[in-house]
């Protein structure tokens, strides 16, 4: 994979202060990957960000953006090549929606026409309704601004994007929409995003790998999060994961990656004793009831003293079923709060897939 | 004033002409000075947001200037620029400094500092920035300073009726040395009548080029 963005011994220091901001980093991120950068406040990691761009100039060292020294270039072209979101949004209180994501390629001189088209193409992408396009920024919902401010950065399609706890300053359910929203778009654009977070949750949902930064920008540890969370190289990285490492995994990994359990189960043509046999098999007073790949349902031993046959029973809708698609997180969730500590897993909406336990869960931990 | 009542309205009337005459005179020595104040103000306020260091040297002139009585002023100028509008203009235009330079360098301090940061980000030249966006989000208190110098300037324009101009000054004036109450009534009435129409245009003005600074609320 080629590398997008390279870091060679970076040093800031700002003037006059004894204190360095970023003391000697160096970091390659590949093409198309999100690298997110943590880390306690005052690590450096939004000094990093905006040295990339220019905003702020380094004392030493090189910075590279797709293989050309970002010094060789005039910051205010090189910027307009790069896509730039910030927590507060920023959008222009004078401008209408349609102006503010025609901001970049304005500048760029891009033809009325095209900037026109572009910009409908980045409210459809982002779910905006056309409506939008003459209203002002203060007439929207914050959800709505954060979007409009991704939209804008992406607006003249630069390789690059730097993102600085763009989803920020919304509530957490608007904000695990606008992060989910973001991954799905990326999916489709396979930008280079570097991203600066405080918030280790964020950081290991948007990720392809995170580097945890110290104080002066010490990359403490780079990995993909699933191995941050497995395998933390020292106690700095195990703190700032926090306690909650386990519970962390387990939202990385989806149910459709492990192998679930098979778990008792009848057709619905069967017989009691077939029922019965089912049961007993897996030591449940309960069995599961199907119709071809159908989930119908679940049966208990008490449903079959009183009828002569499963087609006579009236099965009862499982509480917790997940889908295929869900993260094991979600499943454990499922579980606690069901009654018989059993979440179905179903895939294409009512098809049986297994079921997923408690201890099936723990194993995926530990191993 | 004996024997004749408080307000003439027929005396009014029979002097219409020379109403108008003084209004087109008052709105002159207005317009002139505010449109040279803001012409002098505007540079020296960007020269002092770009250069923080001589902000607090320029108000402090431009605050001596505003706090020298405007008859003082006019009878230390008159001997060199006579009995003139250059006098009148010469005043009038230093009261509205102050304002102006005031109003100009705050409106662009209250530029959102994420604004700034996303535009600089984004790749706008320094000249770019001011222009479409810091001047733009300053019109609001800039229109502001603008609309305290015009009402200011109005009132002031009567007490150059001193040095021979003066707009609907001339009537106060002339009413006060005859002991005619009519013309200073007038006089007042007109002046301040004026500043109020005055100050609803600009505030008009200001709706227009600001259409952004009234939508609120919406889509939630």
């Amino acid at each position: 994979m080629t590398k997008m963005i390279t870091l060679d011994d970076v040093t800031k220091r700002f003037g006059g202060s004894a204190e360095v901001a970023v003391r000697g980093l160096s970091m390659e991120i590949d093409e198309g990957e999100i690298v997110v950068l943590v880390g306690p406040s005052g690590c450096g990691k939004t000094t990093t960000m905006k040295m990339i761009n220019r905003l702020i100039e380094p004392t030493s060292g090189t910075i590279t953006v797709a293989g050309s020294d970002v010094m060789r270039h005039d910051p205010v072209q090189l910027r307009r090549t790069i896509g730039y979101v910030i927590q507060n949004v920023g959008l222009m209180p004078h401008r209408t929606i349609e102006q503010n994501i025609a901001t970049v390629p304005r500048l760029l001189n891009w033809k009325a026409e095209r900037i026109r088209d572009r910009v409908r193409e980045l409210l459809d992408i982002f779910d905006l309704s056309d409506g939008l396009l003459d209203r002002y920024p203060s007439e929207l919902s914050g959800g709505q601004r954060q979007r409009v401010g991704v939209a804008r950065a992406l607006a003249a399609d630069p390789p690059v994007m730097l993102m600085d706890e763009p989803f920020g300053a919304v509530d957490p359910i608007i904000r695990a929409r606008l992060q989910d929203q973001f991954l799905d778009i990326q999916r489709q654009l396979q930008k280079t995003v570097v991203f600066v977070t405080h918030d280790i949750d964020e950081a290991i949902q948007m990720s392809d790998r995170i580097a945890i930064l110290n104080q002066g920008a010490k990359i403490e540890q780079m990995a993909a999060p699933e191995e941050i969370l497995r395998t933390p190289t020292n106690d700095f990285v195990r703190n700032f994961v926090g306690a909650e490492r386990g519970l962390r995994r387990l939202g990385l990994i989806r149910i459709a990656d492990i192998e679930v359990e098979e778990g008792p189960v009848v057709q619905s043509d069967a017989s009691v004793s077939e029922a019965r046999a089912a049961m007993e098999k897996f030591d449940f007073d309960w069995t599961t009831v199907l119709e071809g790949e159908r989930l119908l349902g679940w049966i208990d031993a008490s449903d079959l003293e009183v009828h002569d046959s499963v087609a006579k029973t009236q099965p009862r809708p499982f509480s917790a079923h997940v889908v295929a698609n869900d993260s094991l997180r979600q499943a454990l969730d499922s579980i606690v709060t069901s009654r018989t500590h059993i979440a179905v897993v179903v895939s294409d909406g009512d098809k049986y897939e297994g079921i997923l336990t408690m201890a099936r869960i723990s194993r995926e931990i530990i191993s | 004033m004996s024997g004749q009542p408080f307000f003439r309205f027929d005396w009014v009337w029979d002097h219409r002409d020379d109403i108008m005459t003084r209004l087109g005179e008052h709105l002159e020595l207005t317009l002139i000075a505010v449109f040279l104040g803001f012409l002098i103000a505007f540079p020296i306020s960007l020269f002092a947001y770009r250069h923080r260091r001589v902000y607090a040297p320029i108000t402090w002139v431009a605050g001596i200037l505003y706090t020298i009585p405007s008859l003082a002023l006019f009878a230390f100028l008159a001997p060199f620029t006579g009995l003139s509008v250059t006098t009148a203009e010469m005043g009038l235009v230093s009261y509205t400094l102050l304002i102006l330079i005031r109003n100009i360098v705050g409106g662009l301090d209250g530029v959102p500092e994420d604004v700034r940061e996303v535009a600089r980000g984004m790749g706008y030249t320094p000249r770019q920035m001011l222009w479409k966006v810091e001047l733009p989000l300053a019109v609001p208190v800039i229109f502001a300073g603008v609309r305290i110098a015009t009402v200011t300037t109005i009132g002031l324009v009567t007490v150059t009726a001193l040095i021979g101009q003066g707009g609907f000054g001339y009537f106060i004036l002339q009413g006060l040395s005859r002991f005619f109450s009519t013309a200073t009534i007038l006089g007042a009435v007109l002046s301040i009548a004026l500043a109020v129409l005055a100050d609803r245009l600009l505030i008009a003005m200001e709706h227009r080029l600001t259409p952004w600074a009234r939508a609120r609320g919406g889509a939630v």
